[in-house]
């Protein structure tokens, strides 16, 4: 059964400490700005919203991905970038209409989030269980899966 | 059932995919049209640069992809099409039957009338065979000269800079990249470039390519007008509209493409500057399709058909005529225009109408020192179209806002404020809504 | 590692900005943050300065586990010659600001002199700019946070600024960041104010190296573990926030009310922990929003509130509508518990125009009850509060008196000289309730006899952060000792106070001790720096640093005559309560507590003290 991240906005506290096991997970330093995870604070709302890639299925990025460098990990389901074939052209960075791939100029690769190779740094690290690695069908992703069919750009009919 | 796919860009490869995924009994042969194996041409700039060498650009890079597939490739050049025998001709005397057939055959460089334009050192940048000529002449220190500051002009500028040639770049156009970015940021662009060492003339056309030997019969005049003087290795004389005179070891011409439709004159086969298809991707014969840069897709802003010249289009074009070819009967919504530029480290993109609407609105920030810059327009509270500068974090979330139709509410008059926020609006919207 | 080995001088006369290495000698021994800071601070000033002439310096500093992902990891503290207490200050803050300069690639911001007119640094990783603030001066901590994000085109940039209160001189301003985070106390932001210094913002992405990441992990894994099972710091105050403290303080009889006459308080059940989360018959809806945490804080006390809409103080405003930084304990003491006031919702808006426009809401709410008792007994009247009816238990005088001090306007003007300064311009200084000109927090001394010892000695004056002995006399935390017995209180505030200065410099927050001791805090400290990071070199530390605090005082001309409390509690016994009839013992614990120090009997270290502790 393949698992996904399941994100609870409600539980999490904004305490960003999936962005430094991210990062350290996969840059080796903590560095929030490296992170494939990010925490959205709104301030007025009292909400914090911790946010990544769901390993869509219609993977826009790896569809764009010019020189296949954007592969499913068949183990986790997670589309994962690999770098030495990524020639870093960011293609996938605009293709992604979730806004979860990024450039990293200091490499001048792209990065997303891999699911850690079935071993989330991100879930680990939370404090409140905002963040869990969960079986992928009862997650709490059908919000973000709505999000996706609307962005589609297939629609069938009849 | 035999499934054609004619051309082995992205558009030709991703419906082959599609086809085996929603077929898995039919036979698929997949054409290219060069001696290659299908790759990509997006990747040729970092073939340039030597990021990545020649097989760096192949689309699929598994061993023996297409036979695990069961996808045939061959090569061979279409010159001609029989809608009702359902055949296809080749320029090697061979033909080939299909059922369904998918017309993907991209687009090639359009060569500007223009004296001198077939000389030797003179080349388009489209197929590897044109990157591996560059890649002979370019080398550090030489001069060369790059017509067209377009988008292709401008991916290709930043693999020549990185190659260490002495660069010039000619734009007829009053800005680089006209059709990707509003004079602002053209113009912010251009000074980029030109903080890193590269010449850039807008507004002027080159007038015509001799070679230099020719110079001499010129005698003084012609050492006047020149900036700097010739180099051994220079072997072209480039005349500018302005009157002045570039000595070139290479010329690279990016001044626009056509779509690759000549093979089908005669088959009835519907083009108009591209061919045209439904929101199906099927063309005006029964069991041809079309896709990528040699169709007229569905645009998703403006609701009529174009064009796109770009690679995720392609794809997904590709993705949507395979579906209706193995009989999905799949709508197309349509795609966003939408590209990203890195010149010489200045990141930019563009989305959908970034140009605006009649009635819409635009708000827009721009930092010239810090070389930031972000245009975001819109219909009402629905964003169409955006252009960003220097902004590499979540700007896919452009996209997604976009093409979800999302209605921003409140969240409008924040970004009118701070137009930065637009991630936290497509955050608040698609996870708190 | 740990350390990020650079220091940005900025001197505002001269509009320069340059970098400098660290001292990695001073960082073995001061280890960061506060020890390190005051080292630079003393090593730079001469501590007899005026606190607002442009020769104070204002220091800005991480710890080296700063931006790292040890729990509670984002803090920064400020530190200067207090304008509040003309002491030693130094001010600690949670929020964002610390990790992000940290990030930036800074341990330290020092800021010398003063600016002509008014100015913001700007700091974009190793980049460092001074940039005309004139339009920012005049408002508040929240629209400067809104405008110096949207002119940098940068919604992740972190600000710490001050708010109008410490442009007009307000004596305890503060430096806010983050909107409602804030190195609160002694007038920090006082003294940023007086060097026309608005903000500083910051944006870093260079990121936080460490020494031994797996055994970094190691020890960060077992001391958030030890958090979580805790039950204060994994249940308590997550849950509650230090508001969990508003009945348990009431019932020990240690909750000083109307300008400490009175040690407990008739209403502090409405406005306590469960006052907060009930939901309001008018709207439905509780003022606690819900709670938050600081950069890497595995906590998450933090109090995000809401104001009902109705409610007079913010009817017509709906800028205040939104929700923000809700009531902590001390807050809601101050505002509430001394003043009388018993009206959450006043509180919480009185809160919020605190950190609006910057302003330590203790001593804020100190200072306005003891206006209050100045009114009652008549030195004041009307004339005086410009028609402000300021009696204790009178919430609309609150609100009116947040707003006008918030912005130095009218009576608030006097309100914002601190208690010290107001009582005795109006004859009374023995009302000023306080040590060394600060006022003090929420804990009556009468109640807690530790907590004398640990205000009268506490070098920034009256403060509970430097040794919060209420964790053992009353929560028994690491044991219980009775609140009233003065016995071993000598060697219990002692040993708090090291320990707390090796925290403080570490760059974590002090909640943490509820649950660790240095047993949990060296491990991550020695995985994060070089040096051998022992629990014994961490305790000497703290013992270092507080007799360099105590040295800059001596310096400042402070003695022992400063180490007292107000006549009230060394006289006036408490009237209810477990305490009934007690007074603060200090004349018993004071002598024991400088003979363990190593001082003399007037309060100077010894040489050999000095001697033992390299200083
Ligand atoms: C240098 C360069 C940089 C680019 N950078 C970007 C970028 O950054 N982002 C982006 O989105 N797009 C970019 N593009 C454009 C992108 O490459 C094209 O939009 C994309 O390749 C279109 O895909 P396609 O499959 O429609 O056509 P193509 O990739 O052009 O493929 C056409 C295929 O058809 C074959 N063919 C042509 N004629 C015949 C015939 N008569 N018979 C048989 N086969 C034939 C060709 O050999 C080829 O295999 C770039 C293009 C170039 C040249
Ligand atoms: S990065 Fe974006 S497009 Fe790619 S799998 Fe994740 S959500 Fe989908
Ligand atoms: S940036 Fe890398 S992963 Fe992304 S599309 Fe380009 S090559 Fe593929
Ligand atoms: S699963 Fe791993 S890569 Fe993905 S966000 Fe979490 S820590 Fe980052």
């Amino acid at each position: 059964m393949q698992r996904s991240l399941n994100i609870d906005p409600g539980k999490c506290t904004g305490c960003r400490q999936c962005e430094m096991a991210c990062s350290y997970e996969n840059e080796k330093v903590f560095n929030p700005s490296k992170s494939r995870i990010r925490v959205f604070t709104f301030d007025a709302e009292a909400r914090f919203v911790p946010y990544t890639c769901t390993q869509c299925a219609e993977a826009w990025c790896m569809r764009a991905c010019p020189v296949d460098a954007i592969r499913i990990n068949l183990g986790t389901g997670a589309k994962e970038i690999h770098n030495d074939v990524c020639v870093g052209c960011k293609v996938c960075t605009i293709a992604c209409p979730f806004g979860t791939v990024n450039y990293n100029a200091d490499t001048g690769k792209v990065m997303k989030c891999d699911l850690c190779e079935g071993d989330p740094a991100c879930a680990k690290a939370c404090p409140t269980a905002a963040i869990t690695y969960v079986d992928a069908n009862w997650t709490g992703l059908d919000k973000m899966r709505m999000w996706a069919a609307k962005t589609d750009s297939a629609m069938t009919a009849n | 059932m035999h499934y054609v796919v004619l051309g082995a860009g992205p558009a030709g490869v991703v419906a082959a995919e599609t086809l085996r995924t929603a077929d898995r009994a039919g036979t698929i042969t997949l054409v290219g049209g060069e001696p290659e194996p299908p790759y990509s041409r997006m990747a040729i700039p970092y073939f340039l640069t030597g990021k990545i060498p020649a097989e760096g650009t192949h689309l699929r890079k598994a061993p023996g992809y297409y036979d695990t597939l069961g996808i045939g490739f061959r090569q061979g050049t279409a010159e001609g099409l029989d809608t009702d025998a359902k055949r296809i001709a080749f320029a090697d005397g061979s033909h080939l039957h299909y059922d369904r057939l998918l017309i993907a055959t991209g687009a090639r460089p359009v060569r500007p009338p223009i004296a001198g334009l077939e000389r030797k050192a003179v080349h388009h940048c489209w197929t590897l065979e044109d990157a591996r000529n560059i890649v002979t002449l370019a080398e550090p220190g030489s001069h060369v000269v790059l017509m067209g500051a377009g988008f292709i002009g401008c991916i290709v500028l930043e693999a020549l800079a990185m190659r260490g040639v002495n660069l010039t770049v000619v734009e007829m156009g009053d800005r680089m990249v006209p059709r990707m970015m509003n004079p602002t940021a053209g113009t912010m662009i251009r000074k980029w470039c030109e903080t890193k060492g590269v010449r850039v003339l807008t507004s002027t056309r080159i007038k015509s390519l001799q070679s230099v030997a020719a110079e001499k019969s010129r005698g003084i005049f012609g050492f006047l007008r020149r900036k700097e003087a010739p180099r051994d290795s220079d072997t072209i004389d480039v005349e500018l509209d302005t009157g002045e005179m570039l000595a070139a070891h290479l010329v690279v011409v990016c001044a626009g493409v056509k779509p690759n439709t000549d093979f089908l004159e005669g088959s009835g086969i519907r083009t108009d500057g591209g061919i045209l298809v439904d929101r199906y991707m099927r063309t005006s014969a029964n069991d041809v399709y079309a896709a990528g840069d040699v169709a007229r897709g569905y645009d998703f802003s403006t609701k009529g058909h174009d064009v796109h010249a770009i690679q995720p289009t392609a794809s997904e074009h590709g993705r949507i005529a395979a579906l209706n070819m193995a009989g999905h009967n799949v709508q197309y919504n349509g795609s966003l225009q939408m590209n990203v530029l890195d010149t010489l480290g200045l990141i930019s993109s563009s989305f959908g109408l970034w140009d605006g609407v009649e009635g819409g609105e635009a708000v827009e920030v721009v930092d010239h020192d810090a070389y930031r810059y972000l245009c975001l327009q819109f219909k009402d509270d629905v964003l169409v179209g955006g252009t960003a500068i220097g902004m590499t974090q979540h700007i896919g979330c452009l996209r997604g806002l976009i093409q979800a139709g999302t209605r921003l509410g409140p969240w409008k008059e924040r970004l009118r404020r701070d137009p930065m926020r637009i991630m936290d609006a497509y955050v608040a919207h698609s996870q708190m809504a | 590692m740990g350390w990020a080995g650079k220091i940005l001088r900025v001197n505002l006369t001269a509009g320069t900005v340059k970098s400098e290495p660290l001292n990695m000698e001073w960082a073995q021994r001061y280890l960061g943050s506060r020890g390190l800071g005051t080292k630079y601070l003393m090593e730079e000033i001469d501590p007899r300065v005026d606190p607002l002439s442009p020769d104070n310096k204002l220091l800005f500093a991480t710890g080296p586990l700063t931006g790292t992902m040890a729990s509670t990891g984002g803090r920064y503290t400020v530190i200067t010659k207090g304008a509040l207490t003309g002491a030693i200050a130094c001010s600690n803050s949670g929020g964002f600001f610390g990790n992000e300069l940290k990030n930036a690639g800074w341990d330290m911001i020092i800021v010398e002199g003063r600016a002509a007119s008014p100015v913001y640094l700007h700091v974009e990783n190793q980049t460092a700019r001074l940039l005309p603030a004139d339009d920012l001066w005049g408002t508040s901590v929240w629209h400067t946070e809104e405008a110096i994000k949207a002119k940098h085109h940068d919604p992740q940039i972190r600000i710490a600024s001050i708010g109008v209160a410490g442009e007009k001189g307000v004596k305890y301003a503060c430096v806010v960041n983050d909107l409602h985070r804030a190195a609160g106390r002694s007038g920090v932001g006082t003294v940023m104010g007086s060097k026309n210094l608005k903000a500083i913002a910051v944006r870093g992405t260079l990121g936080v190296r460490i020494k031994d990441f797996d055994a970094f992990f190691r020890a960060t894994e077992a001391a958030k573990a030890v958090l979580a099972g805790n039950a204060v710091t994994g249940q308590g105050l997550p849950a509650y926030g230090t508001q969990v403290l508003m009945n348990v303080i009431n019932e020990s009889g240690a909750m000083p009310t109307r300008n400490h006459r009175d040690i407990q308080f008739e209403g502090a059940h409405k406005i306590s922990a469960e006052a907060m989360a009930e939901k309001r018959p008018t709207d439905g809806k509780a003022n606690l929003a819900r709670n938050g945490a600081c950069f890497g804080c595995t906590i998450a006390c933090g109090r995000i509130s809401q104001i009902d809409r109705t409610h007079f103080s913010v009817k017509d405003k709906p800028q205040y509508w939104g929700a923000s930084g809700g009531l902590e304990y001390e807050a809601a003491w101050a505002l509430g518990s001394n003043t009388g006031v018993d009206d959450l919702e006043a509180l919480t808006y009185a809160n919020f125009i605190c950190n609006e426009q910057g302003m330590d809401p203790i001593s804020f709410g100190a200072t306005v009850s003891a206006a209050m008792e100045l009114f009652e007994i008549g030195a004041i009247t009307t004339r005086e509060t410009g028609g402000i009816e300021l009696r204790f238990g009178s919430a609309e005088a609150l609100v009116k008196l947040a707003e006008l001090t918030g912005k130095g306007e009218g009576f608030g003007a006097e309100i914002g000289l601190g208690s010290r300064l107001l009582t005795a311009k109006y004859g009374h200084p023995d009302l000023h309730m306080g040590v060394k000109g600060q006022e003090f927090p929420a804990y009556d001394s009468r109640g807690i006899q530790g907590m004398g010892l640990t205000y009268a000695t506490s070098n920034r004056g009256a403060c509970h952060l430097r040794s919060y002995t209420v964790a053992s006399e009353i929560l028994g935390i690491p044991e219980k000792t009775d609140p009233l017995a003065t016995d071993g209180k000598a060697g219990l505030v002692k040993a708090f106070q090291d320990a707390t200065a090796a925290f403080d410099s570490a760059g974590i927050c002090i909640f943490t001790s509820f649950a660790w001791t240095l047993q949990d805090v060296a491990p991550q400290v020695d995985a994060a720096c070089e040096g051998d990071w022992t629990v014994e070199k961490m305790l000497e530390v703290g013992e270092r640093i507080w007799n360099l605090e105590r040295q800059f005082n001596l310096a400042a001309g402070l003695t022992a005559k400063d180490d007292t409390l107000p006549k009230r509690l060394l006289k006036e016994a408490a009237k209810t309560g477990p305490a009934t009839g007690r007074v603060n013992d200090l004349g018993k614990m004071l002598p024991e507590y400088y003979a363990l120090r190593g001082w003399s009997p007037d309060g100077v270290p010894s040489n050999e003290t000095l001697a033992r502790l390299a200083l």
